[in-house]
């Protein structure tokens, strides 16, 4: 396989835990709040789907039970946050440490333990096309159904009446409340959603992507996640351009280090950032009207 | 009477920490009636309004609907009942248009919502394109847009906070027919306002309050304006002394074919302006928001450059390339309409918000701030324009509008500005409030001062200025004489009637 067909192929895997816990903290944010607690999340979520998947061999069951646990867990952000009236980082910081904590406990007796993955699914008459068909137009279920998603995502946010709420919300929650929104709800709602969409983003980082169980397996990718939503400017397109870069640049070490690059690896593993930090100085540059 | 009123509120309290904001209020309001409550800033009439539209639950007493005890948890519990209400402090989401604005609450096709918003609109004189912004939408826009979304509701009892404050008489007129329309179609409707002549022309029953309490009930068609003025302050209407200006002096500040294009979509290109601005006198700009007053106020503060340095002299100065600092060293001070964000920064105590603006006064030693003349400034400015505030500590954010007026004001004066430009210097400040700083503003004129007032308050202009212009679409008027013009001639400067 070419270094090529190795990117067309692994990308969207590679970005997929990342665009789906970015979408969930988008809509958290677009309501007006802000919870750093995505690695935990994510990591529980990726520790019960794996629990799951291991005793049950039932990848939905695996995913369901992971983005409900997480969303429970985002629960209680919400309930410090919104009910308490708690800081918010400091919530979403301890609920993030409570949710990496609980996965290594769960996962303690799981530690390197393997489970099979998802079959990947060609698009029909598409996948004959050479190069691009068995490669990018060839991918598991949980990717087609994410890129589905998305666009629905996108629908609800900028069509619906739904979407208008939850900007006005965000924008101003003195005015919806003034005007009869019951802001509380739909951030709590927003807040548990955010959960459940970390937990889906974990359970196929631990069952799909790499299926496999190891302590600390998210490794930071709730933080660039919790980036992409900056970097994508809370609208969905560029969020989702944002993570597919993010994969491609993940992938990119590994393939510059397969096709043997004389680039050391410690400056690809710092690609990602270092084009973070770029992309940023650029979107504020030319910013129109960011948050 | 034979049917309960369609609101009653009995002994109606509500207390905020230590402050007794409502005391017992008692308030029948009948189907078909426009209904006054008349009180100064501070009185209680927005908390009141706040516990008839459900936005806060009342500590004692009971509010009946149709004479059926009813408790509001949240507005859209008064909204289902039939309760609309427009704002103070508008309840518009600014990053969205305004037929979002307006579908968050009325339910239809976006389509159907501009057209029904344009209907309304011309209908009413609330004329206001459905596409545009709000944050690109003056004030006085931005209110409009909260009247049509209220009407829209086809509410039963329509709650009006201070309605007529941004609009052109003639408006006004147009406004009260809308009103008596809908009075005459069975709305009952709750009008607050501190504009006494406006009550007695439009309402037909008056609920007076002072300090958190009912003083008086009334009809104000049976009483006149200094009745209820006594009533509403407990006092004699303050007056504003008016004493004919001395003999105008220097130019202070000139503006020479002053033209800019707009910045955005919904902004208003200036063309042409020239304004003449001399020591000892207090020039006015009336019109309706969103004519280009924003724009003007911008240019001759600093905040936008000029296109060319003569458009805008300061001192005979050509100043449109200088910025707001270098502006001020000339001796020009501003008073901007937004209070919070602009004339003061919200989180910042009030020491540290005088220091923004005068910092020359002695403040600053080798970039030091020497807190004790800060500190002494803004114990002066307290106590100089009557603040009411716990001390310089206090937060700007935290104090009433009013009050954080006239300690914005109070800042820029004791800088003994030798022009300054006040952006609407009496919104939502009470009559007390307003009074004080009518009369200090005609003080600096006596002193030598030159002054540039804009404001949408007619009364206000006519009250303190000796000529004012009229701006319409970006177009400055001719100079009017004061003391030779008329309110009717204004009115038609500002809906463009004349040319």
């Amino acid at each position: 396989m070419s270094a090529l067909e190795f990117l067309l192929a692994g990308t969207l895997a590679a970005a997929l835990p990342l665009l789906l816990a970015a979408l969930g903290e988008m809509v958290v944010e677009k309501t007006g709040l802000l919870n750093l607690g995505l690695e935990g999340m994510m990591a529980i979520g990726a520790a019960i789907a794996f629990i799951c998947v291991y005793h049950t061999d039932a990848h939905s069951l695996g995913f369901l039970a992971a983005a409900l646990v997480s969303a429970v867990l985002a629960l209680i952000f919400a309930a410090l946050v919104i009910v308490v009236q708690a800081n918010q980082v400091a919530a979403g910081l301890a609920v993030g440490v409570l949710g990496l904590g609980l996965s290594a406990l769960f996962g303690k007796s799981y530690e390197s333990q393997t489970i099979s993955g998802l079959e990947e699914i060609g698009l029909p008459v598409l996948s004959q096309i050479p190069v691009v068909g068995p490669t990018l137009l060839t991918q598991d279920i949980v990717v087609w159904l994410t890129l589905l998603g998305t666009v629905g995502l996108w629908y609800m946010l900028n069509k619906t009446k739904l979407g208008l709420i939850i900007t006005a919300v965000g924008e101003s929650a003195e005015a919806a409340r003034a005007i009869g929104y019951p802001v509380g709800l739909i951030r709590t709602i927003a807040v548990a959603f955010g959960g459940a969409m970390c937990g889906l983003a974990g359970a196929y980082a631990s069952t799909v992507y790499t299926p496999l169980w190891a302590d600390g397996m998210i490794a930071g990718r709730g933080w660039i996640a919790l980036a992409l939503v900056v970097f994508g400017t809370w609208r969905t397109g560029r969020v989702v351009f944002g993570a597919i870069l993010f994969g491609v640049l993940s992938l990119g070490e590994l393939t510059a280090q397969a096709i043997g690059v004389a680039i050391p690896s410690q400056v690809l593993a710092s690609l990602p950032y270092i084009v973070t930090i770029l992309m940023l100085v650029a979107i504020s540059r030319h910013q129109t009207r960011v948050g | 009477m034979t049917q309960p009123a369609l609101l009653t509120l009995a002994g109606v309290s509500k207390r905020y920490g230590k402050v007794q904001a409502n005391k017992a209020i008692d308030l029948e309001v009948r189907s078909g009636s426009i209904h006054a409550v008349l009180g100064e800033n501070g009185a209680g009439k927005s908390t009141l309004m706040k516990l008839i539209y459900g936005v806060e639950r009342p500590d004692e007493g009971v509010i009946m609907w149709n004479g059926a005890p009813v408790a509001f948890n949240r507005p859209s519990d008064a909204q289902a009942l039939g309760i609309g209400m427009v704002f103070q402090h508008f309840s518009l989401f600014e990053t969205l248009n305004v037929v979002q604005n307006v579908s968050l609450m009325i339910p239809g096709r976006p389509q159907e919502l501009a057209q029904k918003i344009k209907d309304l609109g011309e209908k009413f004189g609330l004329s206001v394109d459905p596409g545009a912004m709000v944050h690109t939408l003056s004030v006085g826009e931005r209110q409009r847009v909260e009247i049509i979304r209220c009407l829209l509701l086809d509410p039963k009892l329509l709650i009006l906070d201070e309605p007529t404050s941004v609009l052109p008489p003639q408006s006004v007129q147009l406004l009260f027919e809308t009103l008596r329309k809908l009075q005459a179609a069975g709305t009952a409707i709750l009008f607050i306002s501190h504009k006494l002549e406006e009550i007695r022309a439009l309402c037909d029953e008056a609920t007076v309050l002072r300090g958190g309490a009912v003083t008086g009930r009334v009809d104000p068609r049976a009483n006149d304006a200094r009745a209820l003025a006594q009533m509403m302050i407990g006092r004699d209407m303050p007056q504003v002394d008016a004493a004919r200006a001395n003999q105008p002096g220097d130019l202070r500040l000139q503006l020479k074919d002053l033209s800019h294009p707009r910045v955005s979509r919904f902004g208003t290109t200036l063309t042409d302006i020239n304004l003449d601005l001399r020591a000892g006198q207090i020039v006015g700009i009336a019109g309706i928001s969103g004519n280009g007053q924003q724009e003007l106020a911008a240019l001759i503060s600093g905040e936008t450059r000029a296109q060319a340095k003569d458009m805008v002299q300061i001192m005979g100065r050509g100043v449109g390339l200088l910025d707001a600092q270098q502006r001020r060293q000339l001796g020009f001070s501003f008073v901007p309409e937004e209070r919070l964000g602009r004339g003061a920064i919200p989180e910042m105590s009030l020491a540290d918000n005088s220091l923004l603006t005068a910092h020359r006064q002695d403040m600053l030693k080798g970039g030091f701030i020497k807190r004790q003349v800060e500190r002494a400034f803004t114990r002066r400015c307290i106590e100089e324009f009557d603040v009411r505030t716990p001390g310089p500590d206090a937060e700007a954010g935290a104090m009433s509008g009013g009050n954080l007026q006239k300690f914005i004001l109070g800042r820029e004066i004791m800088l003994q500005p030798d022009v300054m430009l006040v952006s609407q210097p009496t919104w939502g400040v009470d009559i007390g409030a307003a009074t004080a700083i009518r009369r200090r503003l005609i003080d600096m004129r006596a002193e030598g001062a030159a002054i540039l007032v804009i404001s949408e308050e007619l009364e206000e202009l006519f009250e303190i200025c000796d000529s004012l212009h009229v701006l319409h679409e970006g177009h400055l008027s001719k100079p009017l004489v004061v003391s030779e013009t008329t309110a009717e001639e204004v009115g038609a400067y500002m809906i463009g009637a004349t040319v």
